[in-house]
């Protein structure tokens, strides 16, 4: 299985360096053959490990690659740790990944940087399956900057776009504060276990439940509870939880395609990833998972409120996506980790296709994002319109759709959680059902069905111009035509300005998105109730929510019946339906009410403040101290009064001592008995 | 058979020699003394080959050995050896020698001889300075390297060059002057030059408190740690680009090494004693310095503060080993080892981390002043603001700046991580506040080399001197290429780097936690 293993990681590996190192020479043909073949063979592959763990039966892997470093006794190692999760992640990651190379021969078509475009996502599928499938810490956080490198890389893209190298700047810094908990807690971990290996760090769990940590003077905390709360900040970075989320908004000054591939269906799901896989030390710390939960039930609330004042279509699924993330962290928190992977799987399909028709209608209107410029597409478009369809409805959790199914999963879990802020957590995401339906279908009707031109874009429901600061793209296309984008530039060379449907490079990958986004849920029993995860997750018999919901499960029907007998369900129906009403059949409403909550609406279009703070308080304090040392510290006290003060002062005293040379004889001759005195009184 | 050769008096002895020979010729024949120049750089890198060949990683004994009476009423010999610490040093000096005369080739327009003549002799003085294992050979070498970085500076810097060389010189002599009167003491107590009888001699504790403090100033000024850094902006900032080169590659480095070599093991009660100095001193390297780094507006000022905030972590991971093994509270060293009672983790991977922090920002900050050199020699400008959309003009540059920049960042890949991992993951050991404000280089570091990115590379063209930019040339494009490659494959396998020189560090650690009070 090793020449297997290392094939799946090399292959989108060397179609990265071939595509960008020898991108001019082999053209754009060449470039997306090369990266495609990588990336098909890796699929293929995983198929077949999938196949092979799952119905195989084939044996846990968990074998060395190679040393990296050996220092203190201490192993630092590459290595491949594949079981049922691994697969499942493999196959999730090569599938949409292959699914976007594909789209990507139509979306980038015109694009200058082609080459360099396939040569990154291959290079982001190759990092993501080395983060997925590693056995060790050290792995683990190579991965996790490697895939961060790329979506630097890939939000910069169109480098020549002021706005879209503040974002990329932006989402590493903010990335890098989560891993500087990350790191930490790797440390702590580290010098207490004498390993990196997951597996020889899980077997040291029970004796590390006592291990104390001084913090200061007297102050001592418990070692697992500060491990993994500095973990979770890693997560928290990578998966975009609050206070950290405020990268991924921005980050949709990328290319569309990285927005499904990197922003949504998988980079941002490796911080749920990493707390699944270290389960056996969370589990242990029943503290960080009250944290967890409480932080993802705050993203999953508060982000999914933004999509609602959004306008930027690209957006709106971007706050969902922060949404649905809290919704996978909370599912976390609440010990149901099997729940927050089987939505990691379902969104990554169904918000994959989200984004990727959101792009088929972005290319459809030449490149405007913003969807009060849109309408009635659904009768130009069919394939889009139904696609992002199937894609809403299973965001939404419409009963028999994929994302029904691991969406009341986690909020039965959550109900039966014991631990502090679960009661909490309940209330959020309830509610948040209410708001993903509302903010889906407003997009969904604004997009296709509002008959065109109804709102203009100076309406009373938008003021954002004026408030939302920096980063539309569209308004840097009209404020700056001289700094065009090759994006924009397709736009003026296309033939025809009215909306038809994307050709089939961009449909087929819709189409094949679409179908696991309606049936993945069908899993739901193996993999939340069966034995799937067995061995791969360690859940404490006292908090088995997902055990006791299973206790009651009997099969697709009676989940589907069980549900229709629930809130959520009816929260998500009448969120449809208020959408409606506000966006079809009163389309001036919206305006009415934002008049009336200018400052709700005020908060929400600023982001809740996040934004202004960090640049003004974090950013510009952190420039302005830097300054300000090295102002002070640095020229003033040091140099100006240590080193050229004591130059000075040499200089000074040399003034005084030069007196001394008078020249008169009898001077010299006193300071020489003088000096033969104390000398001989020294002697003597 | 080249094992019996005296190598470490080749990689000492040809690039000085070499440095007469293409003075001698002279900048009537520029190209003569370049192509001479280089090949003897060349050859000194190919005399490592058989060093590292020969090398025995198991032994913690000095390899190489040579030793001649130099000064016999003094007992002075003119004694090389190498072990772990060293030998990498010595590849490194070698190899960014070679690099140094490559880059040079076109962009130094006059007294092209006398500038490769200085730099050669630089690089023989610096290799005699790693290789030298006796205290008087080692600091005439020590002093003797100031005087071709002082013309390299003075001669071919910039317009303020007489400030900064005065600065670097004064500021560098004061401190190497108090290591003098602190080894002619040790003379007087263990009679002997020798290094390994200055690591042997018992010493008491304000002796060696007073010893810790006169190395401090040659060490410390060298390295630089805070508060005596401020000469190196200035110097970088004038200095030639080789020059700038050469300073932050390898001259810092000896700072570094000398920590290892003489504080450490000559005075280890004083150097447990003092840790928490030492240790404030490094973090307020890697904190205040990061905080000074993001606030500069000249792009060698920037990576002349970066320097002083990586080598934060060679000083926090040579001094911190004695809180690991003793905990906070500057303990007294034990007069002998508990053998049954082995000592905790983490202090050799402290050793190692600070050891590979050191080469690997000798490949990473060679890179970046190279990258700054390439820019200057185009534009005649340092300024941050004068760029801007870089890559539109120069994409292959681009690349290449951005993965130094993310080296020197700490990304994972990239020989920059290996140091800072091993020592935040040692540190915490010592203390976890330690280790969350050593950390902060995560979000320091990326902060100041990506927002010079941003500014420089990215964005659009505002200059119109930028549009006209050409990308590297061939001879620029093989001298980053290569320093790329070294920083890929050493952030990727660092292991034989860390087999190479862990006995020596195992041998030394063993020396140090053991008291050499009388």
């Amino acid at each position: 299985m090793d020449g297997v293993y290392l094939s799946i990681v090399l292959a989108p590996l060397v179609g990265a360096l071939v595509a960008g190192l020898w991108g001019r020479q082999i053209g754009r043909r060449g470039a997306q053959s090369v990266t495609i073949l990588g990336v098909g063979i890796a699929f293929g592959l995983s198929v077949w490990v999938f196949w092979a763990h799952v119905f195989g039966g084939a044996p846990v892997y968990n074998e060395t690659v190679y040393t990296w470093l050996v220092s203190d006794g201490i192993r630092f190692e590459i290595g491949f740790l594949v079981d049922n999760l691994t697969a499942l992640m493999m196959l999730v990651v090569t599938f949409v990944s292959l699914m976007v190379h594909i789209y990507t021969i139509g979306y980038m078509r015109d694009d200058p940087g082609y080459q360099r475009f396939f040569s990154y996502i291959s290079l982001f599928t190759f990092a993501m399956l080395m983060l997925v499938m590693a056995n060790n810490f050290l792995q683990l956080f190579f991965g996790w900057e490697a895939v961060g490198l790329v979506s630097y890389l890939l939000i910069g893209f169109w480098h020549q776009r002021p706005s879209a190298v503040h974002a990329n700047l932006k989402a590493f810094i903010v990335n890098r504060v989560g891993d500087f908990g990350f790191i930490l807690g790797i440390a702590a971990l580290v010098l207490y276990t004498g390993t990196l290996d997951y597996a020889a760090t899980f077997a040291q769990v029970e004796g590390l439940r006592e291990a104390q940590v001084p913090l200061w003077a007297g102050y001592e905390t418990s070692l697992l509870t500060l491990a993994c709360i500095l973990l979770f900040i890693g997560a928290m970075g990578k998966s975009a939880q609050v206070p950290l989320h405020v990268w991924l908004p921005d980050s949709m000054e990328g290319p569309t395609p990285i927005s499904a591939l990197i922003h949504a269906a998988t980079m941002v799901t490796a911080g749920i990833f990493m707390v699944a896989r270290l389960s056996p030390l969370f589990e242990a710390s029943p503290t960080t998972l009250s944290v967890i939960l409480i932080i993802g039930a705050l993203s999953a609330f508060f982000m999914g409120l933004l999509g609602l004042v959004q306008h930027d279509i690209k957006r709106v699924v971007a706050f969902s996506t922060l949404s649905q993330l809290g919704y996978m962290t909370v599912a976390l928190g609440a010990s149901a980790y099997a729940a927050g992977l089987f939505h990691l799987m379902t969104h990554a399909f169904f918000k994959a296709l989200l984004f990727l028709a959101a792009g088929s209608v972005i290319i459809a209107m030449h490149h405007e994002q913003d969807m009060r410029r849109m309408g009635g597409l659904w009768r130009v478009m069919p394939i889009t319109y139904v696609t992002a369809l199937i894609g809403a409805l299973a965001l939404i959790g419409f009963p028999g759709m994929s994302g029904f199914f691991s969406k009341d999963a986690i909020i039965e879990a959550v109900a039966l959680s014991t631990l502090p802020g679960a009661g909490f957590a309940y209330v959020l995401i309830l509610a948040g059902v209410f708001v993903t339906a509302l903010y889906t279908f407003r997009m969904i009707f604004m997009v296709f069905h509002q008959p065109p031109g109804t709102r203009s874009t100076s309406s009373a429901d938008d003021h954002h111009a004026q408030l939302a600061s920096h980063d539309h793209t569209h308004d840097h296309h009209h404020a700056q035509p001289e700094l065009r984008t090759p994006d924009a530039e397709r736009v003026l060379r296309a033939p025809s300005h009215t909306p038809h449907e994307s050709p089939p490079v961009v449909t087929i990958p819709l189409i094949l998105l679409a179908i696991p986004s309606v049936l993945a849920g069908l899993v739901v029993g193996p993999l939340l109730f069966g034995d799937f995860f067995d061995g791969v997750l360690t859940v404490d018999p006292a908090r088995d929510v997902l055990a006791q919901l299973g206790e009651s499960y009997s099969g697709i029907g009676g989940f589907i019946l069980h549900g229709l007998m629930m809130p959520p369900v009816w929260l998500a129906l009448s969120g449809v339906a208020l959408a409606w009403l506000l966006y079809l059949h009163r389309p001036h409403w919206p305006g009415v009410i934002a008049a009336r909550l200018r400052w709700v609406q005020a908060v929400l279009l600023r982001q809740y403040g996040f934004d202004a703070f960090n640049a003004k308080v974090l950013a510009g304090g952190s420039v302005a101290l830097g300054r300000l040392l090295w102002r002070v510290g640095d020229r003033t006290v040091i140099d100006g009064w240590l080193v050229n003060g004591s130059a000075r002062s040499i200089g000074a005293l040399a003034q005084r001592i030069r007196r001394l040379q008078s020249g008169y004889l009898y001077h010299y001759a006193f300071a020489m008995i003088l000096g033969l005195l104390i000398f001989g009184l020294m002697l003597w | 058979m080249f094992a019996e050769w005296p190598l470490l008096t080749l990689v000492m002895w040809t690039p000085l020699v070499g440095a007469v020979l293409v003075a001698l010729v002279g900048d009537a024949f520029p190209q003569g003394a370049r192509r001479l120049a280089l090949a003897c750089a060349v050859l000194t890198l190919a005399w490592c080959i058989p060093l590292v060949v020969h090398f025995d990683p198991h032994s913690a004994a000095l390899q190489f050995v040579e030793q001649v009476v130099w000064i016999a009423p003094l007992g002075i010999h003119y004694a090389l050896g190498v072990d772990g610490i060293s030998l990498p040093l010595i590849v490194l000096t070698s190899l960014i020698n070679v690099l140094v005369i490559i880059a040079a080739w076109e962009a130094v327009k006059q007294q092209v001889a006398h500038y490769l003549a200085a730099f050669l002799a630089l690089a023989g003085l610096m290799n005699g300075v790693f290789a030298a294992q006796d205290a008087i050979l080692f600091y005439v070498l020590f002093e003797a390297m100031l005087i071709p970085m002082f013309l390299i500076i003075g001669i071919w810097g910039g317009p303020n060059r007489i400030y900064a060389t005065l600065k670097f010189f004064l500021y560098t002599f004061l401190g190497s002057v108090l290591m003098l009167i602190a080894l002619i003491y040790l003379y007087t107590q263990a009679g002997s030059f020798a290094l390994t009888d200055l690591h042997a001699v018992p010493l008491g504790m304000t002796a060696q408190i007073l010893i810790f403090l006169a190395f401090f100033g040659a060490f410390a000024v060298k390295i630089p740690m805070w508060p005596v850094h401020t000469w190196l902006p200035d110097a970088h900032v004038e200095a030639p680009t080789g020059g700038s080169v050469v300073l932050a590659a390898i001259m810092l480095k000896i700072g570094g090494y000398g920590f290892l070599r003489f504080s450490l093991p000559i005075t280890p009660d004083a150097a447990a004693a003092l840790d928490w100095l030492m240790i404030t001193f490094s973090l307020v390297a890697i904190v205040y310095i990061g905080f000074v780094a993001l606030a500069q507006q000249d792009m060698k000022k920037l990576i002349a503060y970066s320097s002083i905030a990586h080598m934060g972590f060679v000083t926090l991971g040579t001094f911190i080993i004695f809180m690991i093994y003793y905990g906070s509270h500057s303990a007294a060293l034990p007069t002998a080892l508990d053998s049954s009672a082995p000592l905790p983790q983490g202090a050799v991977l402290a050793l190692s981390g600070a050891m590979v922090q050191m080469i690997s920002h000798g490949l990473i900050s060679a890179a970046l002043f190279f990258c700054v050199g390439a820019l200057y020699s185009r534009l005649h400008s340092r300024q941050i603001n004068d760029y801007g959309g870089v890559v539109q003009t120069m994409p292959w540059f681009a690349a290449l700046f951005v993965l130094f920049a993310m080296a020197n960042a700490g990304l994972p890949g990239t020989s920059g991580f290996v140091g800072e991992l091993l020592v935040i993951l040692a540190s915490f050991k010592a203390h976890p506040l330690i280790a969350v404000l050593a950390a902060t280089t995560l979000i320091l570091g990326a902060a100041y080399s990506l927002w010079l990115i941003k500014r420089v590379v990215f964005g659009p063209i505002v200059a119109p001197r930028v549009a006209e930019l050409h990308d590297l040339s061939a001879r620029e494009a093989w001298v980053l290429g290569l320093l790329a490659a070294l920083v890929l494959l050493l952030g990727l396998w660092p292991a034989p780097l860390l087999h190479m020189m862990h006995t020596t560090l195992e041998h030394l650690l063993a020396h140090v936690a053991v008291s050499k009070l009388l």
